[in-house]
């Protein structure tokens, strides 16, 4: 597999010879990953499916994150608020109007990118320091609104009785049809993510994320590509949300608080900033860590946490996708030793 | 008779008392080759913020072919065709050659308002092109982390060529580079179409006479002097802004400074 790669590399100068077949084997492993997921309620408990479902509603929630603090260069504290309203808004339309999944998990995406638009208008056109600060006073005035609102939100008991999610028309009672009908959403908003980032519009983030000065000069308006990126990264929050509110049926203040927002960050730095796969598995060892290992620990998960956080600190800079970067440089190496023996 | 492609008027820079660029006046018609050459702290760099919008002008107008385009920001002066290389090389380094150059590239020629993957095969091939003519196109897959400060240079200018300006801005783009870089240099920007407006600042004299059919020298933020390169050769106001005062003999002297250039 190897040589094919390096084969390609050495004789076809035109770089497209040498992306299908790489692209195609890139392909490879995420395939292999959805079989596995797909396929995991008829290996795994019931309570095992749900955690991997909750990994998954994290995982989107991350990875919309990421698009902000990998892709686009702006690390925002504050994107449980998009996270929080997409899932108080799926909470409440299923308990006044209809708990059909469709029409949920779209509302959710609607009123996150809703409020990503009305706040990001603003936060976007600062950087440094001061973006940190203005999403931290959007996450902090989301999470009072969610506490004071009783009528609304339910105050601090939270927003419960929630209905089972319905799929045309039939309800989803067993953990195993939940969990695959979070597995559909979250493939399709991971997907939609990678689009973007794939993009030419998700290169020119990248451009901003690197010398935003310098787009300037080459013709790009930063403001509004950070706003498109603020926007959609909103938008998907608000669908993990709305996830969230399926999967757990259960809607408090904490989901839109800064714990959520930062243990998000924290999924995004031990993943790998910028690879959208990498926060995947960065949510699942934050999931499985406070909520499958946190009990037995006695409350002493988030102790757990902030020991893993350091050693990936240390020993994996660039998150678990720094891993799978080592072995592309190697083979880089070697393709370059090659060509100048 | 048509408008000058770039048109200065009375433009001045103030940065407290200090006048980094102090009504200046230029026209520069359409596909001129002009060099600004001028002592180091002249205001040369300035201008050229002022030309891109990088910094606002204190006072004057600046117009691009008729057009004011003193108060627009930066990335619309950009779109109507100014662009430039920077002194200090300013490149995207986390990504590779051919990324940095589609960046610049698909503004022109690609769609780069679409949310989702394309070919963008007009781009790339202009990529492919522009690689060629600076002479990296063994580099395009490589991280511009990896490149020597010559590549970059020759990168800096492949980037702002694909933006297919109608203003090219060359703010030192010899500097470090080998001799034969900079030949290749002159040679690229010599091969330009007529369409394309070149004004270039730059130390090695050798490179702005090589290129320039106009110089205008600037001092302390002032125009001291605009004609043909014979012209700024022969001036003593020229000989006397580089050299200072009183060191006439120096100058003629070949041994002396005189080998800083201006000979």
């Amino acid at each position: 597999m190897e040589s094919i790669v390096a084969d390609t590399a050495a004789t076809g100068g035109r770089r497209g010879g040498g992306r299908r077949p790489s692209s195609l084997l890139r392909a490879v492993p995420a395939v292999v990953v959805l079989v596995l997921l797909v396929a995991a309620p008829f290996v795994l408990a019931p309570f095992a499916t749900t955690v991997l479902g909750r990994i998954l509603v994290f995982a989107l929630f991350a990875v919309s994150l990421d698009l902000l603090v990998g892709v686009t260069g702006l690390p925002s504290l504050g994107h449980a608020a998009y996270f929080g309203v997409g899932a108080y808004t799926a909470g409440i339309v299923a308990i006044e109007v209809t708990s059909e999944g469709l029409v949920l998990v779209l509302v959710a995406g609607l009123a996150g990118a809703v409020a990503a638009a009305a706040t990001g208008w603003l936060a976007v056109r600062s950087s440094g320091v001061f973006f940190l600060m203005l999403t931290l006073a959007v996450g902090e005035i989301v999470y009072q609104l969610t506490t004071t609102l009783d009528s609304v939100t339910g105050g601090s008991n939270g927003l419960y009785g929630i209905p089972a999610v319905r799929v045309g028309g039939t309800a989803l009672t067993l953990a195993g049809y939940v969990y695959w009908f979070v597995l559909a959403v979250f493939v399709l908003g991971f997907t939609a993510l990678w689009l973007v980032s794939r993009s030419p519009v998700g290169g020119a983030l990248r451009g901003i994320r690197d010398n935003e000065p310098r787009m300037r000069s080459l013709g790009y308006s930063p403001f509004r590509y950070k706003y498109v990126a603020f926007v959609i990264a909103g938008a998907v929050a608000g669908v993990a949300g709305g996830l969230f509110a399926v999967q757990v049926r259960l809607v408090t203040p904490t989901e839109a608080g800064f714990t959520t927002g930062a243990l998000a960050l924290l999924a995004v730095i031990l993943g790998g900033a910028g690879s959208l796969w990498g926060p995947v598995l960065g949510a699942a060892v934050v999931v499985l860590v406070r909520d499958a290992l946190g009990p037995t620990l006695e409350g002493h998960g988030p102790l757990v946490l902030g020991i893993v956080f350091v050693l990936a600190v240390y020993l994996l800079p660039r998150g678990f996708a720094g891993l799978a970067g080592i072995s592309a440089a190697v083979q880089r190496r070697r393709a370059a030793s090659r060509r100048t023996p | 008779m048509t408008a000058p492609l770039l048109s200065l008027s009375g433009v001045s820079r103030h940065f407290g008392a200090l006048k980094a660029v102090d009504d200046v006046t230029l026209d520069v018609p359409t596909g001129a080759r002009h060099a600004l050459i001028g002592p180091n702290g002249a205001g040369k760099s300035t201008l050229f913020k002022l030309v891109t919008g990088s910094m606002p002008v204190s006072a004057g107008t600046v117009s691009l072919a008729g057009t004011d385009v003193t108060g627009l920001p930066e990335h619309a002066r950009a779109r109507l065709g100014i662009s430039q290389t920077l002194q200090h090389s300013s490149l995207f380094t986390t990504q590779t050659v051919e990324q940095n150059v589609l960046l610049a590239a698909q503004r022109r020629h690609g769609s780069r308002a679409s949310l989702v993957p394309r070919r963008q095969a007009a781009a790339r091939e202009r990529v492919d092109g522009l690689l060629a003519d600076v002479g990296l196109e063994h580099r395009r897959g490589s991280p511009v982390a990896d490149l020597s400060h010559g590549e970059r240079r020759q990168l800096e200018v492949a980037v702002a060529l694909a933006c297919e300006p109608r203003l090219l801005l060359l703010d030192e783009p010899a500097a470090g580079m080998s001799p034969a870089e900079s030949a290749r240099l002159v040679e690229l920007v010599r091969a330009l179409s007529e369409t394309v407006t070149v004004v270039i600042v730059e130390h090695d004299l050798d490179v702005v006479f090589a290129l320039a059919r106009s110089v205008t020298v600037l001092h302390l933020g002032r125009v001291l002097l605009t004609g043909t390169p014979e012209q700024v050769r022969a001036s003593d106001a020229v000989q006397e802004a580089y050299l200072g005062t009183g060191r006439e003999s120096l100058f003629t002297d070949t041994a002396g400074p005189a080998a800083l250039g201006v000979s």
